[in-house]
């Protein structure tokens, strides 16, 4: 994994490539280049964005509409772990709003933003389809269902 | 915890299931439980077309929540030509705020859908199917990628499949998080590879749909339901229902402040009342059941009177709702109905894709009513640009059916509870009040 550096490595690039066999059109590769370069960098900046352009022979400003449609790509840094917080109808019922600000008081952010230490970001998320057992939160691609305030810094705990 | 006797007969979408372990099932498992027996017989024994009519016969109707004839939009692909490619769709996106149907049906019994696709796939003439799965199922589609694996190894897909001249794959496609992936036009944009904005239709796409080729677009529980069909006949599927004239079985659940929040497979025609007395055991103590909506997110609210309904289409719709995914929530008397609608239009609201202006425009504009609701600040003449604005959405006046499925909850509960988006208006602005009395105008149409 490269963090720093702004090429594309020869990882990504086989996996992009290998994603292209999938599709009629080369453009469809677009999403999941977007996800594979994200898995490595936690987000996606200018540069890469320039470098999946050219590999995918689009360009910038077509991948540019993609990235900003789509709310599970970001454009902008994150921090280490994304607390992905389901307010959705049956989570709000059943008290999300309370799982909201303990998360909020504790990390010392609002939702959308980033903690000091890079640690967390929370972002709200549709529906996570657990609804029978909500509230439910999602931590990098850790689901957690029947969440309540007692438990959420037990939770936090094992993000380090 | 209830129990709940699971056969073939009666239970074909979720009777191999077993509640103690609660673990996927996997090919083996699949198999010895009568799995891709269906696909043998029809690769023996049936063509292309009798397959279609076999499910238009069954009368299988979509499971996405709109209930069009799952037969006829099979019957509705073009005549193959040459060597054109053609596809399958099978829409995994589930993101409608209530529903889990299909995320039990990818994570438990992947073989199931798999099978049911390839059966689709050799119906429609299609040589791929796209899974489309919403990003965050993290689990069903690590079990999908395992269940494919599987498949593959024991010659259910590739080339020539049961050494068949019937060639067919079947690729897992993820997405990046939008609620607008789910409509099918959407969808294909979405696939393609462009912003997931709804197409014009028609063309259908039936004839110009993924890449301009013929695709045909299914919900993951109505391909789930095919190899029941075909392993027991049309004659048979319809029979299961109770006293409606939707087919077959149906999973359903409720959630919210009840006992037992869950999802049953249970004969279309059951009424709310029992689903929610004997499969979700009733309201939690100390709450008293207020409204509830029958299907997710989009669809109106219904109240007490109305749960002896039978749960199915065209018995929803009479009662003054949509049956939608029928993934039913209750609401429960400490629920202020004006927050509650603003949850769900805020949802609707970050949501909508933008490509037309009612939508664009006037779900924004819904969101700041609602919070003016909420903070007691509304005035009477807000009430009625509510009221405008639930016109200015409604059906036929957007590209898709996002915005007629965000006011549809909204204005039900404007109807159904209008004293307490009035007990909001803040009556002590009397010159506002004054004004709208003189700029007010009724719309005769």
């Amino acid at each position: 994994m490269n963090i720093l550096h702004n090429k594309l490595n020869h990882i990504e690039l086989r996996a992009i490539q290998s994603e292209k066999k999938h599709y009629e059109d080369v453009k469809a590769v677009s999403i999941e280049a977007l996800k594979i370069v994200q898995r490595s960098r936690g987000w996606i900046s200018d540069e890469l964005m320039r470098e999946i352009a050219e590999v995918l022979c689009i360009s910038v400003s077509q991948l540019e509409e993609i990235a900003t449609f789509y709310s599970q790509i970001y454009r902008k840094p994150v921090g280490r772990h994304v607390i992905k917080f389901c307010d959705s109808v049956v989570c709000y019922m059943l008290g999300c709003e309370h799982i909201q600000s303990t998360l909020e008081t504790i990390l010392n952010i609002k939702i959308g933003q980033t903690t000091v230490n890079n640690r967390f970001t929370i972002l709200p998320i549709s529906c996570l389809g657990n609804c029978d057992k909500a509230p439910v939160i999602m931590i990098n691609d850790a689901t957690y269902s029947n969440v309540n305030t007692i438990d959420i810094p037990i939770l936090l705990e094992k993000y380090k | 915890m209830i129990t709940i006797l699971r056969k073939p007969e009666t239970h074909p979408l979720t009777w191999r299931l077993d509640d103690v372990h609660k673990s996927p099932i996997w090919i083996s498992e699949y198999c010895k439980k009568n799995g891709y027996s269906a696909l043998k017989s029809i690769l023996k024994d049936m063509n292309p077309k009798d397959v279609i009519n076999l499910i238009i016969d069954s009368e299988l109707k979509g499971r996405g929540g709109a209930g069009f004839s799952t037969g006829l939009k099979w019957s509705l692909m073009p005549k193959k030509i040459n060597n054109q490619p053609r596809y399958l769709l099978c829409n995994a996106d589930e993101m409608e705020p209530g529903t889990y149907k299909d995320r039990l049906l990818l994570e438990k019994i992947p073989h199931q859908l798999l099978e049911g696709i390839i059966i689709a796939g050799f119906a429609i003439e299609a040589s791929i199917a796209y899974i489309f799965l919403r990003g965050e199922y993290i689990n069903a589609a690590q079990n999908i990628k395992r269940a494919l694996t599987e498949a593959k190894n024991m010659g259910y897909l590739g080339k020539n499949i049961l050494g068949t001249n019937f060639n067919f794959n079947i690729i897992l496609h993820t997405g990046a998080g939008r609620y607008i992936c789910g409509e099918e036009t959407a969808l294909i944009n979405s696939l393609e590879g462009n912003r997931a904005n709804p197409r014009i239709k028609p063309p259908f796409p039936a004839t110009v749909g993924l890449w301009g080729k013929p695709t045909c677009v299914n919900n993951v529980e109505t391909l789930s339901n095919v190899p029941a069909i075909v392993l027991y006949g049309a004659h048979w599927y319809k029979s299961i229902s109770c006293c409606s004239n939707d087919r077959g079985t149906k999973l359903m659940g409720f959630s919210g402040r009840v006992n037992n929040p869950g999802i049953w497979e249970v004969p279309f025609g059951i009424s709310a009342r029992e689903l929610l007395e004997d499969y979700a055991q009733g309201m939690q103590a100390g709450f008293q059941l207020k409204a509830w909506q029958p299907g997710g997110a989009g669809t109106d609210f219904l109240t007490v009177r109305d749960l002896d309904v039978k749960m199915d289409f065209q018995n929803i719709t009479k009662a003054g709702s949509r049956f939608g995914t029928g993934m039913a929530m209750v609401v429960d008397h400490t629920i202020n109905m004006v927050s509650l609608v603003l949850n769900l239009e805020r949802f609707f609201s970050r949501e909508s894709c933008g490509l037309c202006t009612p939508c664009r425009e006037g779900l924004p504009w819904i969101v700041k009513l609602l919070t003016s609701f909420k903070n007691g600040s509304a005035t009477m003449s807000d009430f009625n640009i509510l009221e405008d604005l639930c016109f200015q959405l409604g059906p036929g006046k957007t590209l898709c059916a996002h915005a007629p499925g965000a006011i549809g909850p909204l204005n039900s509960a404007m109807k159904l509870f209008r004293s307490e988006f009035k007990s909001c208006i803040n009556t002590n602005d009397k010159i506002n009040n004054m004004n709208l009395k003189k700029n007010t105008f009724e719309l005769n149409l």
